[in-house]
């Protein structure tokens, strides 16, 4: 548990001391979300009811950015073949940089959405749900990313081919997340049903994507 | 290393397949407290390969490797340092950074930790606050060997522990090996610069590839 907070501190403290990934996937969601209504057009009406849609892609594409670096580093300069070697099982370490990963930029990506919220005329009130959602949504967002780092270490350019493997696996979090939003904007019914899907697969990716992302790291050191 | 070491290793007919080609097979080896073994061979023989075997690094194709003396259940990899061709030093935190990270990772509640200590040992203590990125390949070097001091563990692996290290540093490399054995410690070491009288055994993976591999 020691390794595990160790590990997680560095990793945040690494993500703030080079700054670059999160400051881009920060970039990134502003800037895709500014130019949506230039494309759009500048119905107000139309805006905010396709605006839960827009933030969740939006975020997903810009926490994909940095998925990629989840082992990368570790991996180029040699760390992750001490990591494999502490008390902490190779599944630990998964889920330690994952949660790490989701600290440093699912976190601030959900912060900044409220922001964002308002270029899309998103109803005020339902500001304080978009951010609930979003932070509980998220974590199956770092953790499923993981596999598809795990899987494409050691590979050039791994970035794209991440995507590619991990936007299928998206497909429920942005289904719950949008339907959790839009049910409390325009109704009709609860939004809670949605919101405890979105619980269980974040819960569910936490337990199993470490597994799946320790079995593809295990082959990756060959 | 004030508390000595009681483990013993030992490998059985392990081999090696590295892209398709059986590099070595049915070696064997004991190694008792104490012991330091060093590995010698051409490039491509192995060498590596033989050392992330142990560490658990790599599939072994046949055989076993085990220990004696530890606690039951302890994977090999948990008694073992391993410093390969790459340091594992992150550019961006400093130099006590890196080793107290490596420290409270890899200690267990048994094995304390002196980072302050380790950064002694190869005198990088001058520099312990500056960032990592600044070192040279040599002060890299050192830094990635201080984690065998910052947090003991009895079976070290080096791989080519001397590669951009300077005379003076690999004399302390040296009387480290010769010290780790007197506390009971096994050292595996692969090197090509000699490293004197510290080795109580020497494995030549040629000899073991010669003898086993028939001619095509």
């Amino acid at each position: 548990m020691k390794a595990a907070l160790a590990l997680i501190r560095r990793d945040i403290a690494l993500a703030f001391r080079e700054g670059g990934a999160i400051g881009v996937a920060l970039g990134f969601y502003l800037v895709v979300i500014a130019i949506a209504p230039f494309g759009l057009g500048p119905d107000l009406n139309l805006l905010s009811r396709v605006a839960p849609g827009l933030l969740w892609i939006a975020l997903l594409l810009a926490a994909l950015l940095s998925a990629d670096r989840i082992f990368h580093n570790d991996y180029e300069d040699g760390s992750l073949d001490v990591l494999a070697m502490g008390t902490l099982p190779l599944a630990g370490v998964a889920a330690s940089k994952s949660l790490a990963h989701w600290i440093t930029t699912c976190v601030p990506l959900a912060l900044l959405a409220p922001v964002l919220g308002l270029l899309l005329n998103f109803p005020i009130h339902t500001i304080p749900l978009l951010v609930l959602a979003m932070l509980v949504g998220t974590p199956a967002v770092s953790f499923i990313a993981s596999i598809g780092a795990s899987l494409t270490l050691g590979l050039r350019r791994s970035g794209l081919l991440v995507a590619l493997l991990v936007l299928p696996l998206y497909v429920p979090v942005l289904i719950f997340g949008v339907s959790t939003i839009s049910a409390a904007v325009t109704g009709p019914g609860s939004p809670w049903p949605p919101f405890l899907m979105l619980c269980a697969i974040s819960l569910a990716s936490m337990v199993l994507a470490p597994l799946a992302a320790a079995a593809a790291l295990r082959t990756g050191f060959r | 290393m004030s508390s000595p070491f009681t483990v013993t290793l030992e490998t059985q007919g392990i081999a090696c397949d590295r892209g398709g080609r059986r590099l070595f097979e049915d070696l064997s080896f004991a190694l008792a407290p104490g012991d330091a073994l060093l590995v010698q061979g051409p490039n491509g023989t192995g060498k590596t390969s033989l050392m992330r075997q142990i560490a658990g690094l790599l599939p072994l194709a046949a055989g076993e490797v085990s220990v004696a003396g530890a606690e039951a259940d302890t994977p090999v990899a948990e008694l073992c340092h391993y410093v390969g061709h790459l340091n594992g030093v992150k550019a961006s935190l400093s130099v006590r950074e890196n080793l107290t990270f490596w420290t409270d990772y890899l200690r267990t509640d048994a094995s304390g930790g002196d980072v302050d200590a380790a950064l002694g040992v190869f005198g990088l203590t001058p520099i312990a606050d500056i960032s990592a990125g600044y070192l040279s390949a040599g002060q890299k070097r050192k830094l990635a060997l201080a984690r065998l001091f910052a947090c003991p563990r009895p079976i070290w692996l080096l791989d080519e522990p001397s590669v951009s290290l300077d005379v003076a540093s690999v004399e302390w490399l040296r009387q480290a090996i010769e010290s780790h054995g007197k506390a009971g410690g096994i050292a595996i070491v692969s090197t090509h610069v000699p490293l004197g009288g510290a080795f109580t055994h020497t494995l030549d993976l040629h000899t073991v590839d010669a003898a086993e591999e028939p001619t095509p």
